[in-house]
Parts: C-alpha cells; structure tokens; sequence
C-alpha cells in the first residue's frame, strides 16, 4: 500500500512537472511571428509518415541509419512495456497484462529483443562519439554541454535497458521457483542469458527485481522531465516539425508581403496598401521575436547531429558559418528570453540580440544558401531561412551589408545587372 | 521581342538570356549556343534585348527584399505586356526566382530551364546529336548547380542529354541532391570569401578532378565561372575543359 501510494506521488510529480515544462516550450514557440503551414494536409501527414516515422532522410548515411533505428524502434515499443509498468505500481498487481495470454509473450519476447538492439545501438554510438572521433561531433559549438548531454542520453538509455533486463531475469527466475506473487508470464529469450549471474535466493532475488523495477520507471519519469533541457526533445517534437515542413522547392525564399504593399505602392501610386497594422515591426529578424514560430520550433528540434554542418560548403572550407550553431542559438537565445519572461513576468531588455550577441555578421554571410543544410537534416529543419531573415535585417533596416554586396545592389537598381554594364548594351552579345 | 511584336508575330517560347548570359564574355559563348540550337530545331524564339533587367536573385539572396520585388514587378510588367507564356533560362537562378518567387508577385509563366529544353528537343528527335564533334566515350563529369538540382530537383535532364552522346558519364563524390555548391550562389558571387583555410571552388574543383574528367560539365553561368577558376588554380586548363551543357550539345549537332 505504501510503495503504491509512493508511486502514485512521484507518476504525479513527474507528469505534473513535465506538463509545466512543455507549457513553457510552447510558450517560448509561441513568441515567434505566425506562419501559416495548414495548407494541403494530406502531403504534410506524408512527409511526416515518412521523414518521422519512416526517418526517410537518416537513410543517406546507412549505418547510423541502421543502430538508429534499433534506438528508435526498441524505445518506441517498449514504451508500451510502461502502461503495464504504470497499472502494476498505482494498484499493486504483477504483470496485468499477462491476461493478454500467448500475445503477452510474444510481446516481452519482442520488447527483450529490442532491449537488446537498444543496449547495442546506444554502446556503438557512445564509442562513435568519444572514441571514433567523427568530425561532426566536434566543432566550435560542441562545447562541454551539448558533448555531455548526448552522452547523458545514451548512458541513461543504456541503463535503462539493463534494468528491464535484470527486472527480467530475476522475475523469471522467481516465476521458476514458484513465488506466488510472481505468475507465470512473459517469454525471457535475451534476459535468460543472464540468469546464471543470478542469486538463489529469493530473498535477494526479490529484492534485486523491486530494484531493477523501481530503477526503471523512475529513470523513464526522471527521463521525461529531462527531455525541455536536452537536444533529445526531437523525439517528441519531430513529428509536428515535419508535419509543419516547408513543402515549396527548397530554392523558392519566402515572400515578404509587407514588401510587397510598399513597392506595389511605389509603383502604383493609386494603389491603396492595406492597414499597417498588419506589419511586422521590423523587416528581417534580429531577435526571437523577428522570425516564425516555424523556425523556433525548429530549434527546439534540432538533435545537434550535426549533418547540416558536415555538408555546408562554408562550413567545410573552414569558414565560421555552422548551420547547426545557427539552430543551437537560436534555441539559446529564445530559452534565454524565456527565463527573462519567468523571472520578470515580461520580457525586460537585456541589451542583447540573437544576432551579434549570438550570431555573428562573418557567419551569415559567409552562406551560399545552396540548400545542402535543408537538404541533410534528418528533421527537415530550415537554417537557411533563419540565414535569410537575418540578412533581411542587416540589409533592410541597418543597411550593414558588405561593401560589395552594397556595390551589387546599387548596380542592380541602376542598371538592372549585378555588374556595372549599361543596360542598353545587354544585347550586344548578338553582335559578337 | 519589340521587333517580333511590331511585325505581329508571336514567339513560341521567350528566351530569358540573364545577366552573366548577357555581359560575362563566357557565358555570352554559352548564350549564342542556346540561340543555334533554338534556330537548329525551328522553335520561334524571342528576347527581351535591352527591356530584360536583372530577376532580383542576388538582391533577394543577399537580403534586400525591397530590390528584389522592384525588378520582379518591373519584369512582370514588361513580360506581361508582352503577353508571354512560356519562358527557357539559360541560368539556374533566373529559372528558381521566375518559376519560384515570381507567382506571389502576380507573374505566372511556364518556366524551364535550358538543359530541360534540351532534354525534350532530344526525346522528341528534334537533336539527334549528329554532324558535329564526338563525345562518344569521353569522361565527362557533371556538376549540379545548387538552384537547378536540390533548389528544384532537375538532376535527370542534364545527365540525359550527356548520355545520349553516349559519353561517360562519371559522377563526383557529392552529387545530385547532395551536390557540393561551387561557392557562388547567395551572392557570394559578387564579394569576396570570408576567413577561411580554403575556396569553395577549390574544393569542388578537387573532387572533380577525381573523376579523371576530360570535361566538367556544368549548367549554369556563375558554376562556370566558379569551375574555371578551380580549373586554372589547379593549373589544369590545357587537360579539362569546363562547358555548359548547350556548348557541348551544340558541338555534338555541329552548330557553329
């Protein structure tokens, strides 16, 4: 009665804390511009079956394709493991679902092979990270936190795994000395390898499997409420974020309709722009507020995995541009604003904005927006956009670009071609 | 085109010629190729001439909004006046901003690019690749220029063409959607590189080489400018060569 009541607490607390929490995320998303992503339904619950659940895009590099999916798929199903997991403890029984009968057992023989895929998945990524020395995983944003908390993620899952196993095994072999509170349930394919490391006795044996029990939930619950902090909110969060993908060519940029009322104004002066109310503040994005709600949850998203650098032209050729530390602070710099907003009930100014503060000039120009960032993300994230937006400030409200980039526009809008030629001499090439 | 429209006739397709294809002596080369090859199959074309201004690519890329929908609508008016339908870029970029970003602005045309229109000229029979120089087993390798291939997903038609010259074909490492930019596009073309341990174009240009290409094929004029550079740093002018993808269909029909 005691261990159920305790239970029950600490299934409240978890749950209770982590809805706070996902209330603050949303939150947080909700502090960008809106962007309307409804449109054609059908096409966005595609993308989503199969970037999401299908990880379509991980499949361009096979083998971490491959353990990935093992992660994916163990975590996936073995979650169903904690409905039984949460029945037993809030009233006391073992092993309810047991009643399921031959389906049962073939259930836990599943989730034990899975288990395993996980234990290897994650054992194979841990020696990739720290001791493969793979490019992507390192690089001037890969500071001790992110490191560390991908890390964190993987021994967590590992231990994860071996609780369920050893609650596995010495159930079983409890099952087998005929406890009555153990019934006989469940098929132990992987977890039977490790009976014989077991105790005889039943004393400790119970004492090991409660242990391995309580181990397990509280891990998945303490593990739940970790999730707002870490790079590991994509396994909640990409499905909306793909469900929410940009579905137009990756070379179309996005229009900018409060241009458009003030040139077709310049162009036409009859032509009646409709309210300002609908403008934005500022042209561009300097700070969180500045972009869509769109590449905020990207941010949130993104698992620091770092494909989107690996492939960048700047980024390869030693430049500082790095599209997945253009993701990391964005994300930075909104929790930053979030807890500005928690501690002052508003959002007071700092002094500080997601461009220089975070994101400097020599990184967003230095991107040839050729898309291979957009193209690589396994989560359909868009850092090129939020490249753009950027410029758009720097050039639209501060006039801060290049001095040749200026060059290029002044030729532009007297001439009509990016270099200084005459138009009237534009057909010259026939005569030659 | 104001010719055409004085002598009451209409083209079957406009010929958007751009800014490199109009002023960059290069790409100009690659300009009269497309035009022999539209004359070599028949197709009634025209061009705007000195009524054609920049699309507003490099402004949008770079940032300036303003700029960009002051040329999109300029050139709206212009090819709307003149009632077209159906328009063939010699350049990637043009090609992604009409095809793309023009729609918003009111400019709704049938755009393709040039290796398209090519592709279909050979399908149709319209190219049959005869009476000209041989491709015929030479290494040709192909670059995929960033707004034609992963900003729109042309990656099968310029390859066609080449393999209908029955040329071999070898690909780069990083190809199709995973091509590598030749570090031109986002209008790095018009300033120089940030601080960095090598050029883009350099890198490309490594990774080409690997392929033991006789021609680097490409399909867009800033591409072309880009590789030459790689091509010359490398010091390699005399064994490579670097064409556009209407250069080598035109050497392939005889068109001179």
């Amino acid at each position: 009665m005691v261990s159920q009541l305790i239970f029950a607490i600490i299934l409240a607390f978890a749950i209770g804390l982590f809805s706070l929490n996902v209330r603050k995320i949303i939150r947080n998303i909700r502090l960008g511009r809106a962007v309307d992503r409804s449109d054609r339904p059908v096409e966005r619950w595609k993308k989503m079956v199969m970037v999401a659940f299908g990880q379509q895009k991980m499949f361009k590099r096979p083998f971490p394709a491959l353990l990935h999916l093992l992660v994916y798929l163990g975590f996936v199903i073995i979650n169903i493991e904690m409905l039984e997991i949460i029945i037993d403890g809030l009233f006391g029984s073992h092993r309810v679902l047991a009643i399921l009968g031959g389906f049962y057992n073939l259930l836990l023989a599943a989730f034990e092979w899975l288990a395993l895929g996980v234990l290897v998945g994650c054992l194979v990524f841990l020696i990739r990270r720290n001791i493969g020395r793979l490019k992507r995983f390192s690089g001037k944003e890969m500071t001790f936190w992110p490191k560390t908390d991908a890390n964190l993620i993987l021994i967590t899952e590992i231990l994860l795994m071996a609780a369920f196993l050893i609650m596995n095994a010495t159930d079983h072999k409890l099952q087998l000395s005929g406890m009555s509170h153990y019934i006989t349930a469940g098929s132990f394919p992987v977890s039977s390898w490790l009976m014989p490391l077991l105790p005889e006795a039943s004393g400790r044996l119970m004492w090991i499997e409660r242990s391995a029990w309580w181990f397990h939930i509280v891990g998945v619950l303490t593990f739940l409420n970790y999730l707002p902090y870490s790079k590991h909110l994509h396994i909640i969060l990409v499905f909306p974020n793909t469900y929410f993908s940009k579905l137009t060519p990756k070379g179309q940029f996005t229009n900018m309709d409060s241009v458009t009322n003030e040139v077709k104004a310049m162009l036409d002066p009859s032509f009646a722009p409709p309210s300002a109310d609908g403008l934005p503040a500022r042209f561009g994005a300097k700070d969180i507020p500045d972009l869509t709600w769109k590449n905020l949850m990207e941010a949130y998203t993104c698992t620091e995995c770092g494909r989107c650098t690996s492939v960048c032209p700047a980024n390869i050729t030693g430049k500082l541009l790095s599209p997945r530390k253009i993701m990391m602070d964005t994300r930075d710099r909104m929790e930053e604003i979030g807890k500005n907003i928690d501690q002052n009930g508003e959002f007071k100014d700092d002094g500080k904005f997601l461009l220089d503060s975070y994101i400097s000039r020599e990184e967003i120009w230095a991107c040839t927006t050729c898309n291979a960032c957009v193209e690589a993300c396994p989560v359909n994230i868009d850092p090129l956009n939020i490249i753009l937006e950027l410029r758009r400030y720097a050039v639209m409200e501060e006039s801060q670009a290049p001095a040749s980039i200026n060059a290029m526009f002044g030729n532009i809008e007297n001439n009509g071609a990016p270099w200084k030629y005459a138009q009237s001499d534009r057909d010259n090439w026939k005569n030659s | 085109m104001a010719e055409m429209v004085a002598k009451g006739e209409t083209p079957d397709i406009l010929f958007w010629v751009g800014c490199a294809g109009s002023f960059d002596e290069r790409a100009q080369r690659i300009t009269r190729d497309i035009c022999k090859i539209l004359v070599h199959v028949g197709i009634k074309y025209a061009i705007l001439g000195t009524e054609e201004s920049c699309t507003g690519d490099p402004a949008k890329r770079g940032g300036n909004e303003f700029l960009f929908q002051m040329q999109a609508m300029m050139n709206i008016q212009v090819l709307d006046g003149y009632e077209i339908k159906k328009i063939v870029t010699a350049c990637p970029h043009c090609f992604n901003t009409i095809k793309n970003e023009y729609p918003a602005l009111g400019g709704h045309y049938e755009v393709i690019h040039h290796t398209q229109l090519i592709q279909q000229l050979i399908d149709e029979g319209k190219l049959k690749a005869k009476g000209g120089e041989s491709f015929k087993g030479r290494r040709i390798t192909y670059h995929d220029p960033c707004y034609l291939g992963r900003g729109n997903g042309v990656f099968e038609a310029p390859r066609q063409t080449l393999e209908s010259l029955d040329a071999q074909l070898t690909e780069m490492k990083r190809c199709r959607s995973n091509g590598l930019c030749c570090g031109a596009g986002g209008a790095q073309m018009f300033k120089e590189p940030e601080n960095g341990k090598k050029d883009i174009h350099v890198e490309r240009i490594e990774e080409a080489m690997a392929t033991k290409p006789e021609i680097i094929a490409a399909g867009c004029p800033f591409c072309m400018t880009m590789l030459r550079d790689g091509v010359k740093a490398k010091e390699k002018e005399q064994e490579v060569q670097v064409l556009d993808i209407a250069e080598i269909t035109a050497r392939a029909n005889g068109l001179f």
